[in-house]
């Protein structure tokens, strides 16, 4: 029994079960409740897929022939090219006829009219439950093991299936979503087709108005793209400047440096920019001592461009330095060494070897720079002033007055022009370099330090952005602990104890009104941050390590979900899932989905990153010496990725606390997460709680980075430490 | 890995609500401020113990938005709060269930006119007129004088010192809108907000964040719903409340049982309960002052006296239709918005 039969065998009694056993249905209580157990016998809804087929549903006869046929070719005839072929037409036939029998039968029976002409009534149905899950698995799988079987990609089974799975789950989460935004712009109110509303929005001067360069109003869409632009290129250089800053100076504050940096990106959203009004508003504190000291009036410049600007560099400048650290780490000490034995200064070093070998973190943290810039939401609702942003306009042109969500998915169409066309640039300017310096070969030395006319601006700046940092989170945690923020400043401690209060009155009662999203928020994110990680991972060394055909579009698609603006997803999610044959919304499963697809682009771009510096020699080593592909991923490849990695989790578990616009539609009564309800506090003017609520997330989010720090660990690279006399010399 | 991705994907469509519940359940979408939300909650789950309430606070646009998506398979049972011209909006498109509740008879005129204006989808539960709110402090430092009338507002020294929200984006601001052109005729209404925008600072996006931006000192004036005005100034910010002596116009609060919701019995006695005179007394203790629309119903000192602002017959019929908003809102596009001093 060769290798292709065993697996065979266990996809197929998989299915088998599955078809046997589980229920073929959704299970409104939740299949882990196990309530539906009692009642399995007596409810027809809970009757397992062969039960159902047989008992009139014809719509599952297709799916049990095909299940049959892969039976009988496991038995039947043996491993070969021509099986292969024979498998991947059973899975594709097998998950096309799920995705239209699902499509086509709702509820309340067919869902075109025109099916109901042509094929009769028909018996309305559930939404997938278990056993259709673990059938288009099956399928997914079939395709993927025909391939192999075929000889694709070298036969390897694992790469296959893994390529196969992703672009399932990224079809069904990220594809199928957006595809229905965009249906929906072509949808009248009552759901008929017209173009009216598109061709009345595309051409809005509101949007594309060039007014600014001739002394008017710009449209929406320049005005983002600026925006975007000046953010992207702020927050990189800064990003750089504290990468360099941790690495390769003496400074002598290095640790409470990289908290500094992780800090604002673990602040829910609205509290930075209302820090920034506080500081620097009219009223602000600044601003008032700017106008007793020199008498200058400073006004509300903070408001509009200005304000978002330096509100949006403050909070992406540390996913930017995320992004960056492990790449100039990454960066081969012995080619700046042999630089340097060459006879080239330490600063033409700098900037002829260390700058080109990080380019490609460059790149990638100007690209997310630029997109997280598009699509901020928060930043730019509390300090717009009159004029939006594309992410704001969007929101509004669902949520406010106007309704309007042909406008919505023109200006998403927009938005998704420009983070594509960034991404496509990016693809162009990298492509054909290499950037590999870790390469297995012996590898000695430490980094060289800065030359000292970079250096010290460098940490100037760092000292200056750190100062100001502190300041503002400083006004933060004051504002938590003051009767009310602005106006009276008398310490008190009601705001905390108001949302996380402890009775204890025959046991623990949590009667603070934050606990229950407190609770909700944790589990979820706790949930939804490592299955970020492992499927970013995953991608991120298909995309960089393998070639299959159709990569770059898959590329492309993965990068729409993080490129699209959150309230886009929040509807476009609502749109998809609340329907057979998916139906999500009510529970906290939509959230988590929600949250691993939005942030696997960052866990993808970081580890393509952190791999385009690992020489592919080093793969090939374990490959020729006889390891697996998922081997060599696993013993190889993730060992020298634990910054990426580390990234990957903490980006994901900080987001899925600290993210608003997408979760504002999926949160539900049930399920409420923390930012909804500091949201709709800070809409209310309650700052004080809003604000302790926001302070204890910080602290939270510090803990557990801790404790994924310490789970992870440190990448070690073998380098020797060379004493300080040793350096000297070579310089 | 693959059985990871496995799991991840069975999870997916089996659903999740791992923690089933025993009692009854009502998801409940509030529109109001958060206080008052969870009072309500809190208050109810104490008198009616075997129903365990679900409730989430979204802005009432947000509300309709999530409503109108999850119109074919409604995940909400009962929608409490909020201006009404969403739930009008939500009755026109029929997301929103028919219920002649038996407390129709203690409730006030303008509240039984919302529900028959809907054919007895949505009914009035509060209601608040539109004024302003501005900053004493800023107004003395500046030796203006308190604005009284919407023609005041125009004072060359008021420059730079007024914000209202974007109609486009805000309910507040759409009723402002609609006020001014029943107070002044259409193109009179325009012609003031013409001479308005001179001294507007910024048009916000959300309703009540003129005020708040009035309460901390960053501008001078804030037109918004006089209740919200209220609040900041109970809070203790040095805002003064005004009802225009032109006279103004006001928002009906409404709430609308959801089409097909999941639990419409529970709901129901929640829409009972939550019209008496006991509930609505709860308003004021949790900060909010609109006008509760039960009679009998204890009206809150703070709450500016009814009696003495001028109301317009505001028609929500005509000015709650899509058509005359699209008509109205494009008139305010081309000739106000987009045009504010930065």
């Amino acid at each position: 029994m060769n290798a292709d039969n065993r697996r065979l065998d266990w996809i197929l009694g998989g299915a088998i079960l599955a078809l046997l056993i589980l229920p073929w249905y959704r299970i409104r209580a939740g299949f882990f409740s196990f309530d539906w157990l009692g009642d399995f016998l007596s409810e027809p809804d809970l009757w397992p897929g062969l039960v159902q087929a047989l008992m009139g549903r014809w719509q599952l006869w297709p799916i049990i022939l095909l299940a049959a046929a892969a039976l009988y070719l496991r038995i039947r005839v043996p491993s070969s090219a021509g099986r292969g072929r024979a498998m991947v037409w059973i899975g594709a036939l097998g998950l096309i006829w799920l995705a239209a029998e699902g499509l086509s039968v709702g509820t309340r029976g067919w869902n075109w009219g025109l099916l109901e002409a042509s094929f009769g009534e028909v018996d309305g149905q559930p939404a997938f439950g278990a056993g259709a899950v673990i059938l288009s698995l099956f399928f997914t799988c079939m395709i993927s093991f025909g391939a192999a079987e075929r000889g694709a990609l070298k036969g390897d089974a694992f790469v296959l299936t893994s390529i196969a799975l992703l672009i399932l789950l990224v079809g069904t989460f990220v594809f199928y979503p957006i595809l229905s935004i965009f249906t929906g712009a072509f949808q009248d109110f009552d759901g008929s087709f017209t173009t009216e509303g598109v061709r009345r929005n595309i051409a809005d001067p509101k949007i594309w108005s060039l007014g600014c360069l001739t002394g008017g109003a710009c449209g929406v869409a320049w005005r983002t793209f600026f925006l975007a632009i000046c953010t992207a290129t702020a927050t990189t250089l800064l990003g750089l400047a504290f990468a360099l800053v941790a690495t390769r100076t003496r400074f002598p504050f290095k640790k409470s440096l990289r908290l500094l940096t992780v800090l604002p990106i673990i602040t829910p959203p609205f509290v930075v920019g209302l820090a920034l009004i506080m500081l620097l508003g009219r009223q602000g504190t600044l601003t008032q001592a700017i106008y007793a000291v020199t008498g200058i009036e400073l006004g509300r410049w903070i408001y509009g461009l200005t304000g978002i600007w330096l509100a949006q560099v403050l909070s992406f400048t540390p996913i930017s330095f995320l992004v960056l650290i492990g790449v100039v780490e990454g960066v081969s000490p012995s080619m700046e060494e042999a630089s340097q034995t060459l006879r080239a200064g330490r600063w033409r070093t700098f900037r002829k070897v260390s700058l080109p070998l990080m380019a490609p973190g460059l790149a990638n943290a100007f690209l997310i720079g630029f997109i997280e810039s598009m699509a901020d939401f928060g930043n730019p609702l509390v300090l717009g002033g009159s004029g939006g942003v594309l992410s704001t306009e969007i929101f509004f042109s669902v949520v406010g007055a106007q309704n309007d969500p042909s406008r919505a998915a023109v200006l998403a169409a927009v938005l998704l022009f420009f983070t594509l066309s960034a991404f496509i640039a990016q693809r162009v300017w990298l492509s054909g370099r290499s950037f590999a310096t870790v390469g297995g070969k012996g590898d000695g030395g430490t980094h060289a330090q800065l030359p000292a006319r970079v250096a010290w601006p460098v940490i100037g700046v760092v000292s200056a952005w750190s100062l100001f940092t502190i300041i503002v989170y400083a006004m933060i945690l004051f504002g938590g602990f003051v009767k009310l923020w602005g106006l009276d400043h008398s310490l008190t401690l009601e705001h905390y104890v108001r949302a996380f209060g402890i009775t204890f009155d025959g046991g623990i009662r949590w009667t603070g009104v934050a606990w229950n999203s407190f609770w909700t928020t944790m589990t979820i994110a706790l949930i939804a941050a490592p299955l970020t990680a492992a499927v970013g991972l995953l991608t991120g060394w298909l995309i960089s390590r393998q070639k299959f055909p159709g990569k770059a579009v898959f590329e492309f698609v993965l990068m729409m979900s993080f490129a699209i603006p959150g309230t886009v997803i929040g509807i476009s999610y609502i749109m998809a899932f609340n329907l057979p044959p998916i139906q999500m919304t009510g529970t906290a499963l939509i959230l988590i989905v929600c949250f691993v697809f939005r942030n696997m682009p960052v866990g993808v771009r970081g580890s393509v990153a952190a791999m385009a510096q690992l020489d592919g020699s080093l793969d090939e080593a374990s490959l020729t010496l006889g390891a697996g592909s998922g081997r060599t991923l696993r013993r190889v490849i993730l060992p020298l990725l634990r910054p990426a990695i580390m990234a990957a989790l903490v980006y994901s578990f900080v987001r899925a606390i600290t993210s608003i616009s997408a979760v504002i539609f999926l949160v539900s009564a049930k399920y409420n997460m923390a930012t909804a309800y500091i949201v709709g506090l800070v809409e209310n003017g309650q700052y004080g709680v809003a604000i302790a609520y926001s302070s204890v997330l910080i602290l939270v989010m510090i803990t557990v980075i801790g404790g994924f720090q310490l789970l992870v660990g440190e990448r070690r690279l073998r380098r020797r430490p060379v004493p300080p006399a040793a350096k000297e010399a070579t310089v | 890995m693959n059985i990871k991705n496995a799991a991840i994907a069975a999870g997916a469509v089996m659903g999740m609500p791992v923690f089933a519940a025993g009692a009854a359940e009502l998801n409940l979408i509030c529109s109001a401020d958060v206080v008052i939300c969870e009072k309500l909650v809190t208050e109810f789950e104490a008198g009616h113990p075997d129903i365990n309430v679900n409730m989430v606070r979204l802005s009432s646009g947000e509300a309709y938005a999530k409503i109108r998506a999850e119109g074919r398979n409604p995940q909400t049972d009962l929608w409490w709060g909020g201006t009404g011209d969403p739930h009008l909006q939500a009755a026109h498109d029929e997301l929103t269930a028919v219920y002649e509740s038996p407390m129709l008879g203690e409730l006030q005129d303008w509240a039984v006119e919302q529900a028959d204006v809907s054919g007895h989808r949505t009914v009035g539960v509060y209601s608040g007129a539109l004024g302003w709110g501005y900053n004493t402090q800023i107004f003395e430092q500046k030796g203006l004088e308190a604005p009284a009338c919407w023609a005041d507002l125009l004072n060359e020294g008021l420059k730079g010192e007024i914000q209202i929200a974007d109609p486009n984006s805000s309910g507040t601001a759409y009723t402002t809108l609609a006020t001014l052109v029943q107070l002044m005729g259409e193109d009179e209404a325009f012609e003031y907000l013409k001479g308005l925008n001179a001294n507007v600072a910024q048009y916000t996006k959300s309703g009540s964040a003129p005020v708040k931006a009035a309460a901390r000192g960053e501008t001078g004036l804030g037109i918004v719903f006089m209740h919200d005005a209220v609040s900041q100034s109970v809070e203790g910010f040095p805002i003064a409340v005004v009802a225009p002596c032109e006279g103004t116009g006001y928002e009906v609060g409404s709430m609308s049982l959801i089409e097909g919701a999941q639990n419409p019995d529970e709901a129901k006695v929640f829409y009972d309960w939550v019209l008496t005179a006991d509930a609505q007394n709860l308003m004021p203790e949790a900060g909010s002052f609109q006008i509760p629309s039960n009679k009998s119903a204890k009206v809150s000192d703070k709450v500016p006296d009814i009696s003495q602002i001028k109301l317009i017959d505001y028609d929500f019929a005509e000015y709650g239709s899509a058509d005359r908003r699209k008509e109205l809102l494009a008139r305010w596009d081309a000739e106000i918005g987009g045009r504010a001093a930065e």
